[in-house]
């Protein structure tokens, strides 16, 4: 969210970033909302198929991206608290470990995805049709679910980018942090909707 | 109210800012001129969706295909639904007047989020053209009508998935549009501008913007899974597979119920600000009108599933709909009963905004109960799906929001344009307005009561006259919407000057220029009283 701009004097609003930033958490927590009715509405309808499926899902490489984002998490965190203490190289710093470990969340996610690919396991594939409608349900919304929110992942990874081109422009500083953390919040939001993914795909069984 | 009086300021049409000639309209970050960005949009599509429902209507005017088949017929009302829907009724008051007279209303010089505001805009223009694509490209228009409905919006061949990816660019507009209104009502309200004093109008942008941030993206999900569904097979909608089109028809009511509280709200929020003005009277309840309205937005957001009443959702599941739907009626009463009370014992003046407010009554009032009727179980199977509910809906859209529309539109004209119309006139269309609708909505309403399914572009002779009779009544109701809009271009052009507060109104966009200066104030006004304290005027007028 940007500072308000185009009025006579410069206005700016910290709290009124915040807000808006908070109100954009929330109208992408109601999008996530529709696709976890979905989920839930198909998994009582067939919890033996959603079972069987979540069992060929790779526990060890979710377990590995949820670390991956979890830390990321926390690099943000303190790059954060680093630019409000003026720590500039740090916050750098942080802020690019940040942006890797999405990236590599990323790759991890894009192997994960090729294993199924590699065995005929996506959405309209004639090894998924030939499988009970359940099985088909369970690895569409997988697809759907987890493609989703890594987009959502790489939007997070372009807008520290940009962040981080601000705070090399001294346009992000000590005493103007709110991009930053508004862009924090989203990276947490986008994280916290991991952490709701991986115990519905991967170890409910 | 302080009056901000610095000589002569020079209006936000003089004032282009960085750029020049169109770049200075489709880059400003000016709230007033993305305000008539989007209300020269607005009115354009709604001129090309009265001219498909003149079509459509044109063709149930004699039974046996009269102008047209039964592929073309679906594509027009599937059109004349997504235009008037997704680029008409949802976004008009609150894109042109909320952004226009929003931050006037509260002593603001902008919205909070400039620059995210005219990327609304940008994103509404963008929606627009994928829709107009989808028309023109592929193996069709779409043919679903403007509901999309699974499994047939997953089969059909014509152009279904670009259009929902319009609808799902417009619905990013619409949620943008919504933060940046509630956050510039909660930060940049004037010092002395407490919730109690503000105008109810606002009250009325507020609610709905936060409708249009908790329940849009839910149909936005919603379009992104049809659109994935049709590329990809993957079959959450696709019985088939294994996908229910039963939880379709939830996650779009999810939306698209709340959705015509999006669009009634604003209106009331108009209605509201307008009658205490004609009578010169403080309006009768206010917390109750500002406190309905968010409970309009709350409770209605809970009431979905009476559009599924004969779809296949468990008994438990329509009665709790149905009571639901029942309670929402309360609220919406309250107001109406509300603005009753204002005009008693007022002292009225007989001005255009004034009837146009009474229509808007009366036409809300006919929507409001056959929606009672429609909502009773038992009565629901018997009108489901024919021309009752479509009769019903345009009592509440167009009869309701589209006759605050114009209400806002003759009460603030002036102000926008520093143009005053030609008053006879406007009654005079409006009194033609008022008789084609009736005669259009009540033959249809009449129609749906004796069977006469919706959707369909033949009929059985029986149904001969009312049809006849509706045809009619649309032709009458387009001939006063010439006049209303024939009328105000005229004064767009050669209107007298209006002044700067023709109708003597107390709330702040009255006490500063005609049009509005850039930036609206010189200094921030200082409130000291609420938004319909006419004692001012009583003693010098």
């Amino acid at each position: 969210m940007d500072e308000a701009q185009g009025t006579l004097e410069e206005v700016r609003d910290d709290t009124g970033a915040r807000l808006g930033m908070w109100f954009f958490i929330l109208s992408e927590l109601l999008f996530f909302g529709g696709m976890f009715i979905l989920y839930s509405a198909y998994r009582y309808k067939n919890p033996t198929a959603f079972h069987l499926a979540s069992m060929e899902l790779d526990v060890a490489l979710g377990t590995l991206n949820t670390l991956v984002l979890l830390t990321s998490s926390l690099s943000v965190a303190i790059s954060i608290a680093a630019i409000q203490r003026g720590e500039r190289k740090i916050s750098i710093v942080l802020l690019i470990i940040t942006v890797l470990l999405g990236l590599l969340f990323l790759v991890n996610k894009g192997f994960e995805w090729g294993i199924k690919i590699e065995h005929g396991l996506y959405p309209n594939s004639s090894v998924l049709l030939g499988r009970p409608k359940g099985e088909i349900l369970f690895f569409g919304l997988y697809y759907v679910m987890t493609g989703l929110h890594g987009l959502h992942v790489l939007v997070g990874v372009a807008v520290f980018s940009v962040m981080l081109r601000f705070i090399l422009r001294d346009k992000i500083n000590q005493t103007r942090f709110v991009p930053l953390e508004n862009a924090g919040l989203y990276w947490h939001l986008v994280d916290i909707l991991w952490l709701f993914l991986f115990p519905l795909f991967y170890l409910i069984r | 109210m302080t009056s901000t009086g610095v000589a002569e300021p020079i209006s936000f049409y003089h004032d282009h800012g960085r750029y020049r000639g169109i770049l200075s309209w489709v880059l400003s970050l000016d709230h007033k001129r993305i305000g008539l960005l989007y209300m020269i949009f607005v009115f354009g599509f709604f001129m090309i969706g009265v001219i498909l429902g003149f079509f459509m209507r044109l063709e149930m005017i004699a039974p046996g295909g009269a102008i047209m088949g039964p592929q073309r017929y679906n594509s027009l009302f599937t059109l004349h639904g997504i235009i008037m829907i997704f680029l008409v009724v949802i976004p008009a008051i609150p894109t042109v007047f909320g952004n226009f007279f929003l931050p006037i209303q509260i002593g603001a010089r902008d919205v909070a989020f400039p620059r995210i505001n005219l990327l609304s805009w940008w994103l509404y223009i963008s929606g627009a053209t994928i829709v107009a694509l989808a028309v023109f490209t592929g193996e069709g228009p779409p043919d679903t009508g403007w509901t999309f409905y699974a499994p047939y919006s997953l089969r059909t061949t014509v152009n279904v998935p670009l259009a929902v990816f319009g609808v799902f660019i417009l619905g990013m507009s619409s949620i943008l549009t919504g933060i940046n209104f509630v956050t510039t009502t909660h930060r940049l309200r004037a010092p002395g501008m407490t919730w109690r004093r503000l105008p109810l109008f606002v009250w009325g942008i507020y609610s709905t913007s936060w409708v249009q941030i908790l329940a849009t993206p839910v149909i936005g999900i919603t379009m992104v899974l049809i659109f994935l569904e049709r590329y990809f097979g993957v079959g959450v909608f696709d019985p088939t597979r294994g996908g229910d089109p039963l939880l379709y028809q939830h996650l779009f009511w999810i939306y698209s119920h709340p959705a015509t509280y999006i669009m009634i709200l604003p209106a009331m929020g108009i209605v509201s600000d307008v009658i205490p003005v004609f009578a010169r009277k403080r309006i009768f309840g206010y917390m109750a009108i500002a406190v309905s309205g968010m409970a309009i937005a709350a409770v209605g957001s809970l009431v979905w599933g009476h559009h599924m009443f004969v779809s296949g959702q468990s008994d438990f599941a329509n009665m709790l709909f149905s009571l639901l739907t029942f309670l929402v009626a309360v609220p919406s009463a309250i107001k109406v009963f509300n603005w009753i009370a204002t005009l008693h014992k007022g002292s009225l003046v007989l001005e255009p905004p004034l009837f146009f407010c009474l229509v808007f009554i009366f036409l809300f009032s006919i929507g409001g109960l056959t929606g009672l009727i429609q909502g009773a179980l038992a009565p629901n199977m018997h009108l489901h799906d024919t021309y009752w509910i479509p009769a019903h809906f345009h009592y509440i859209i167009f009869g309701g929001m589209g006759f605050g529309l114009f209400a806002g539109l003759h009460y603030w004209f002036p102000k926008m344009f520093g143009r005053m119309y030609n008053r006879r006139m406007a009654m005079g269309a409006l009194v033609v307005m008022f008789v084609g609708f009736n005669i259009f909505y009540f033959s249809m309403l009449l129609l749906g009561w004796e069977g006469m399914p919706r959707r369909y572009y033949d009929y059985l002779p029986q149904f001969r006259s009312l049809h006849l009779s509706a045809t009619f009544g649309s032709w009458i109701l387009i001939a006063g919407l010439i006049l209303m809009f024939g009328n105000l271009f005229r004064a767009l052009v050669k209107g007298e000057k209006a002044g700067d507060n023709p109708w003597d109104g107390a709330t702040l966009e009255w006490q500063i220029a005609s049009p509005p200066p850039t930036e609206n104030f010189a200094t921030i006004p200082v409130v000291k009283g609420g938004p319909h304290d006419f004692k001012e005027f009583e003693s010098h007028g």
